[in-house]
């Protein structure tokens, strides 16, 4: 079965730098580190201490509250360091690889079609983190029973990487990925939402529900394909998780070695030559970043510009980030006649009307700084969310009721059905300057609250 | 402009800052150093970009849109002036025997509104830097288009005490009372003119207060020596509150007087008595363009609100047709020149769309204008008291705009219990 939605509302920030098309081996890194702040809500517990040797898969910590979600070590080698931050919090736990490359070895399922051979191989891999749930976008709880499994196999966020490219050569492994996400959720066909703009994807069409989305970011967002095609209810849960990992469990699952591969695409208007690099999961950044930016003070994120993590060199590639962007920093003040507010702007990019540059052709591209581009204020302007937001939600409404805290309200407006990223390109254009982001995880964070 | 900064950061800067002389001061120097300089503070979390527009350059289109208003009003002053001349017969500017020029139409209006706009700029500011003081919090860009709106409303004759009091009225009562920027439930400038419409009548409405007739002092005795002390006119509107028995509206506009013309095509460009900044249809349309292509004003309450003024204006001609109503006037105005006359095009434009006290919802957006229209045309003809409605229409929809919303939200929400409830069954 295959259809077509097409998304009106959003924007697509066109930024400079763009990755080519050309897939680069990473420098070899000496340090890998899984971080449990990448998994929003996770209190972990450690299994290891510094200085225990690890074999690649080999669990490093688990999930206090569900000791069956471990986390494992991406590569063979030491625990080097556990480094923590204020009360003790565990930040990451950072692996000093060998070349030993010595690998835990991982039972294979017998059939792909059993949900507790396959469930149990995932756990034990350390491959179930990368399997999330809605609501709250936080790592899959394995005793539910999902009403879908979604892969959004495409990001649409700005510079973000080009899955047809990314994917090349991964059909035998994708197809395996498939199969065991199907068993998850009691054989029902994973959701395959597919770009308009490929068609890597549309090979898989008998063993998946192919909907293909035309338009603008968010379109790429799990959360706007999940609620076009099967919008979610209060009670009800739906997991999703990204097409390169689902190679990975692929590979995981026919091989018995846990495959944790990643290609990620350096992007951005102060790299020098954008381009994609084939690396592991809990790389270091220099691997990728070292020589290959321009001088100058630059935010190196890790993910795509309106919603990752500001990280530094010497920090780690986020569990799920398939890209790192680096951008302008923009802390210098700006004259409110040459390029602050009064200024003609021919060099702002904005959503709204208000600067020339919308007239501008769809080819121009911008070099966006991190400055806040004014003060953060109230609530003034309205209509801005509701046009790059694609979901039947009224989105201020939503963001409001959070911040008066009437739980009761959050669920009529639909929160269950949102996740911070669905609200990054609100973020984006707010004129106010409101953190929505942060207000919608606080929201979730509230409801969760709730149910425990 | 990196010198100057630093000259601001490092001379001007720190008896404001934290441990400073003058640290309650600091909203003020944060509200100058902020207008001259975008700060160079950068995103943290969540997006790291962020859109190049902000509330200064939103607020700032906004009162460029207003400029054709303004600078029409000014001159309307003066051509008003040069309409009772001619209506007492006496056609002469500067001792001679003609007409004035536009120019010297400008300048006989700017000496009384520019006075009007620094009153309001300056009592209004100065407010909100005293709550902005007294609260600690910086001070924000909403009354940069209140302050700009309130001048602009007011008749010509209005004193300047009175532009202050009002606009006192309007930003500590319709404003910080509530929170200050973004917060008020009514538009600022409306309660401006509302509190001084129900204060001050005599100044605010009738016959004597849409003209300026005259300098006494000899700067301007000399610019027109035969001054005329004073002279008792109405607005078009005003003008049909009192007619004779038998008067048609084309009966009423041809007896205006010599110097008056108060046809449709003179109400659209504005040469009519009124409300300094909104006699001229044309400037309204004009900044109307303005606010739609540059995203800042909301086209659909615009839109809406003319259909609903259309609407109830073309019921209001097929009940002036009837007998029963044969001596109600403003029936029989027709109901494009209604949307032509009076303040509708400017509430309608400037007013009605301030996003703050207007419904939020884009369906709801929909029926505010629309009953913004059908009130303030309802308003004015069916209740002589007032004969101008728009005033009294945005304040009412202004309250009844988070009902409006709220329903609105209702069904968005009733769809998704509808489709909680057909999961389950």
């Amino acid at each position: 079965m295959s259809r077509t939605i097409k998304i009106r509302k959003g924007a697509d920030i066109r930024l400079v730098g763009a990755a080519g098309n050309t897939l680069k081996e990473s420098a070899a890194g000496s340090v890998y580190a899984i971080k449990p702040t990448d998994f929003h809500g996770l209190i972990p517990k450690l299994l290891l201490k510094e200085g225990a040797e690890v074999k690649k898969g080999t669990p490093l910590f688990h999930d206090k509250h569900n000791p069956s979600i471990v986390f494992t070590s991406p590569v063979s080698g030491e625990v080097a360091e556990i480094v923590r931050g204020a009360k003790r919090k565990i930040l990451e736990i950072r692996v000093l690889a060998d070349t030993s490359n010595t690998a835990e070895v991982i039972t294979k399922p017998s059939s792909m079609s059993s949900k507790e051979e396959v469930t149990n191989s995932l756990m034990s891999s350390g491959l179930w983190p990368f399997i999330r749930q809605r609501p709250f976008s936080t790592i899959a709880r394995p005793s539910d029973t999902p009403k879908a499994i979604f892969v959004s196999t495409f990001s649409s966020a700005p510079l973000a990487p080009d899955a047809d490219f990314v994917m090349q050569g991964q059909e035998s492994a994708f197809k395996a990925g498939l199969s065991a996400l199907s068993a998850l959720s009691n054989g029902g066909k994973v959701e395959l939402g597919v770009s308009s703009e490929g068609n890597w994807f549309n090979q898989f069409s008998a063993d998946a529900n192919i909907t293909t989305y035309h338009g603008p970011h968010p379109a790429g967002n799990v959360g706007v394909q999940i609620h076009k095609t099967n919008p979610l209810n209060k009670g009800e849960v739906v997991w999703y998780c990204n097409a390169q990992d689902v190679v990975n469990i692929g590979k995981t699952l026919t091989t018995g070695e846990l495959s944790v591969d990643r290609i990620v695409a350096l992007v951005g208007s102060e790299v020098s030559s954008p381009a994609y690099y084939s690396t592991k999961v809990g790389s270091q950044v220099k691997t990728i970043t070292t020589g290959n930016l321009k001088e100058g003070n630059s935010r190196i994120v890790s993910g795509d510009v309106l919603t990752g993590d500001k990280v530094n060199e010497d920090n780690f590639i986020g569990f799920y980030s398939e890209q790192i962007t680096v951008v302008p920093e923009g802390d210098e003040p700006q004259f409110f006649l040459t390029e602050g507010w009064l200024a003609p702007g021919f060099n702002k990019f904005s959503l709204s009307k208000s600067f020339p540059t919308w007239i501008s052709p769809k080819s121009k591209k911008f070099a966006l700084n991190t400055n806040m581009n004014g003060e953060e204020r109230k609530f003034v302007v309205t209509g801005q969310y509701e046009k790059v937001f694609p979901f039947d939600i009224y989105p201020v409404q939503l963001v409001k009721s959070i911040i008066v805290n009437d739980i009761d309200m959050m669920e009529k407006l639909g929160i269950y059905e949102v996740a911070p990223e669905d609200f990054a390109l609100c973020e984006y254009a707010c004129t106010s300057k409101i953190n929505v982001q942060s207000i919608i995880r606080e929201g979730l964070d509230t409801i969760m609250e709730e149910f425990k | 402009m990196k010198g100057l900064h630093k000259f601001l950061d490092e001379k001007i800067a720190p008896p404001f800052k934290e441990g400073g002389k003058l640290r309650r001061f600091w909203p003020m120097y944060d509200a100058l150093e902020t207008f001259a300089f975008v700060p160079g503070h950068t995103t943290h979390k969540g997006s790291h970009v962020r859109d190049g527009i902000d509330l200064k350059r939103t607020m700032f289109l906004v009162i460029v849109a207003l400029i054709p208003c303004l600078l029409f009003g000014i001159y309307n002053i003066g051509f008003q002036y040069d309409a009772i001349l001619t209506e007492a017969g006496r056609i002469d500017w500067l001792g001679e025997a003609r007409h004035a020029t536009w120019l010297e139409m400008f300048i006989y209006g700017a000496p009384m509104v520019l006075p009007m706009v620094i009153v309001s700029y300056a009592v209004g500011l100065g407010i909100e830097i005293l709550f902005g003081i007294i609260n600690g919090h910086s001070i924000n860009e909403g009354f940069l288009v209140s302050g700009m709106l309130i001048p602009l409303v007011m008749p010509v004759d209005c004193p300047l005490w009175m532009v202050a009091v009002g606009t006192a009225f309007a930003v500590v009562i319709g404003k910080e009372v509530f929170g200050g920027t973004g917060m008020n439930i009514l538009n600022v400038a409306l309660t401006a003119r509302a509190f001084m419409f129900f204060a001050y009548p005599t100044k605010m409405s009738g016959n004597n207060v849409w003209f300026h007739t005259g300098y006494s002092d000899s700067l301007a005795a000399a610019a027109s020596p035969n001054v005329i002390d004073t002279f008792t006119g109405a607005t078009p509107l005003g003008l049909l509150v009192d007619t004779p028995d038998g008067a048609t509206i084309s009966s009423v506009i041809a007896n205006a007087g010599g110097g008056f013309d108060f046809s449709l095509w003179s109400s659209f460009m504005g040469f009519i008595p009124g409300s300094i900044g909104s006699t001229s249809v044309l400037m309204c349309l004009i900044g109307a363009a303005i606010l739609i292509a540059t995203g800042i004003g909301s086209w659909r309450i615009m839109a809406w609100a003319v259909v609903g003024g259309a609407l109830m204006g073309g019921f209001f001609n097929y009940l002036g047709t009837l007998e029963a109503f044969a001596d109600n006037l403003y029936l029989d105005i027709p109901w494009y020149h209604q949307l032509c006359l009076g303040g509708f095009a400017f509430g309608v434009v400037f007013m009605a769309t301030d996003p703050v006290s207007a419904a939020q919802t884009t369906r709801g957006k929909m029926w505010y204008g629309l009953l913004i229209g059908i009130l303030a045309i309802l308003i004015r003809t069916a209740n002589p008291a007032y004969p101008e409605g728009i005033m009294l229409a945005i304040l009412f929809m202004n309250v009844m705009a988070p009902t409006i919303d709220h329903y609105v939200i209702e069904g968005n929400i009733k769809k998704r219990m509808k489709r909680a409830k057909l999961a389950i069954a």
